[in-house]
């Protein structure tokens, strides 16, 4: 995914290094298109959140430009209970998740070791569980043991679909790390779990910061648990309070914008930052098998 | 994708671990069960915390969930307290009831028929619309990071955020599509609150959202083609077309049938974007499996726990039976994963 080409001296060679000027606009005009359509509706509600709450719905792009959506927003709503809840449950899914994952990776890839297969496959099947199985079920143990509006209960909903995710997606990073490595900490008297923690984990930092990160946006952006259950305003995260600005009774765009551009932005960031890495993992972790 | 298939094995065998040394030490590979504990057991180890958690919140709640499918559970009858009372449980085992009820009933095999609908159209022009621009990107072509950036924008922004932003644009009154099309002199359009309209804007609303992870990965399926492929064409005359159909789409299959599965997975339990946009309506037209099965259990009343128990159980054995299919013609056409 670098930018410079991996084959330039393809790109150099006169047949096909030359692209009729026509060929070149049409190329823009599609790429400029689809860029448009990418970005503007998340613009959209940038602009809109700079706008007074009373001109949210105006096509106007810039209107008596003000930041009191934001100010309203901190102020007079829980937005910040909310994050902080959210930041809160995903936090404790990626530590825990990443925690417990991270051996299972390193086994997975490295020994061969009898219910390899099954466990292998169980990881890939519960990753297409869908919501809709567990939902119900999890719901009335978590009744059952008073965690529904817990932090805590939905931090263990979100291991189900984290853990999983994560041992895959690790043993794809481990994959990576040549096995020479292990061997020369066999040979200087290391057990497999000194190997792992004193030679590998260090070196597979950046695919477990990879790792985590991804996971940590998965609960971020995790709505169906989130809206079943949590329930009071102290409660929510922000999936489930964006919900209390746009229902059935109104809308209220203008601290939906800025609540959206306050999520989005930091999130947006760090994606942007981290992808690179994102996609590399994911495509070692699924196509190597 | 998943799995280790022999040839992979073998492979591996040949720079294997400690536990291929050791267990040529004592002897036989596959040894009494003694010898296999002291030979895995930090493997096993290791592995346990996942088992662990993995048995513990997953597989209680599945068979949990597998059992409330045979039963008539709802709100009503389940054990739960009120106060300081605690009322057992009266539910009744009712055998598979609920599974003929769903499968005879209209309206799964309905609810199910839209599903594919939006499955297919949806992976279909993900694929479609990441593909091309996957391929233009590959091209040398002046701001390529500035456009890969902007493209891949909705990938970066939080799902649920991104929805909001859309129903902010549909919104029939209030939003902004329907104000640029009045300003054009066309009657405003009802996003989503005619049935056929409501279908076209999830479906629009989800493509949006599924594009960059498609266009990425196919990306880095081309840059791994190496160029010498192309060179080679070329010199025995191949045109554009055929470099693409010969070159480019083999360079491109062992990554395509990971995302196309995937995304087919993904988009068939897309929760996020069918709740918030439409919450299934209006009626139940945009309804996927996901959203119904969870409005079962948690919009109407009394709640049917049962009934959406049995959904959930439907949908994993659809999804199971689909990924199985698509491993067995992948492994007819030579393509093993």
């Amino acid at each position: 995914m670098t930018t410079t080409t991996p084959t330039p001296q393809v790109m150099n060679t006169p047949v096909r290094g030359r692209r009729s000027p026509l060929a070149s606009v049409a190329l823009h005009v599609t790429l400029i298109t689809a860029s448009v359509i990418a970005v503007f509706p998340v613009l959209w509600v940038l602009l809109t959140s700079l706008k007074p709450a009373k001109f949210a719905t105006t096509t106007d792009f810039f209107k008596e430009t003000t930041f009191e959506n934001y100010t309203n927003l901190l102020n007079d709503t829980p937005f910040l209970t909310w994050f902080g809840n959210s930041l809160l449950v995903a936090g404790l899914t990626t530590v825990v998740g990443v925690f417990i994952s991270a051996t299972t990776g390193y086994a997975v890839s490295r020994f061969r070791f009898p219910g390899k297969r099954g466990l292998m496959w169980t990881l890939l099947i519960t990753q297409m569980f869908p919501v809709a199985v567990l939902i119900v079920p999890i719901y009335n143990i978590m009744a059952s043991m008073g965690l529904l509006n817990q932090p805590a209960g939905l931090v263990i909903t979100y291991l189900t679909i984290a853990v999983p995710f994560c041992a895959w997606m690790m043993k794809g990073f481990f994959d990576t790390i040549p096995r020479e490595i292990d061997e020369s900490g066999y040979v200087d008297g290391l057990t497999p779990f000194g190997t792992f923690w004193r030679l590998i984990l260090p070196l597979a930092k950046p695919g477990i910061a990879v790792t985590a990160f991804y996971s940590f946006i998965t609960a971020w952006g995790e709505v169906a648990y989130a809206s079943a259950f949590m329930v009071g305003d102290e409660n929510l995260t922000l999936a489930g309070g964006l919900q209390k600005f746009v229902n059935q009774y109104g809308a209220q765009w203008g601290p939906m914008a800025a609540a959206s551009v306050l999520i989005a932005v930091p999130a947006a960031l760090v994606f942007l930052f981290a992808q690179r890495h994102l996609v590399t993992g994911m495509s070692a972790g699924a196509v190597k098998g | 994708m998943a799995v280790d298939t022999p040839s992979q094995s073998v492979a591996k065998a040949a720079g294997d671990d400690v536990a291929r040394g050791r267990s040529r030490g004592t002897g036989s590979h596959r040894g009494a069960p003694k010898r296999s504990l002291s030979t895995h057991w930090y493997a096993w180890a290791m592995v346990a915390p996942v088992t662990v958690v993995i048995a513990v919140i997953i597989g209680y709640p599945l068979v949990r969930g597998i059992y409330l499918s045979l039963t008539d559970a709802n709100e009503r009858n389940v054990a739960r307290s009120i106060g300081v009372n605690q009322i057992p449980a009266t539910y009744e085992f009712v055998g598979l009831d609920n599974y003929t009820d769903a499968i005879t009933g209209g309206q799964f095999l309905g609810t199910l028929g839209w599903t594919i609908v939006w499955t297919v159209s949806c992976v279909a022009l993900t694929f479609a619309l990441g593909l091309g621009l996957a391929n233009i990107l590959n091209r040398k072509i002046a701001g390529r990071s500035a456009y890969r950036l902007m493209l891949i924008l909705p990938w970066a922004v939080p799902g649920f955020v991104s929805v909001f932003a859309w129903r902010f644009l549909y919104n029939q009154d209030n939003g902004l599509l329907n104000k640029v099309l009045a300003g054009g002199g066309i009657d405003a359009v009802p996003w989503l609150n005619d049935p056929t309209w409501a279908k076209i804007s999830v479906i629009a609303t989800n493509v949006w959202l599924g594009v960059p992870f498609m266009m990425v990965a196919l990306l880095g399926g081309l840059q791994s083609i190496p160029g010498e492929l192309y060179e080679a064409a070329e010199m025995d005359g191949a045109n554009a077309w055929q470099r693409f159909r010969h070159i480019t789409m083999p360079g491109l299959r062992s990554v395509s049938t990971t995302v196309v599965l995937l995304s087919t997975i993904w988009t068939f339990n897309m929760f996020p974007v069918i709740f918030l946009l439409t919450r299934g309506g209006p009626g139940e037209a945009t309804q996927i499996l996901v959203t119904q099965a969870y409005k079962f259990s948690f919009e109407v009343s009394p709640r049917d726990f049962a009934q959406s128990s049995t959904w959930g159980v439907l949908i994993l054995v659809l999804l199971m039976v689909f990924a199985a299919f698509y491993q067995r013609v992948l492994r007819k056409q030579g393509e093993v994963w």
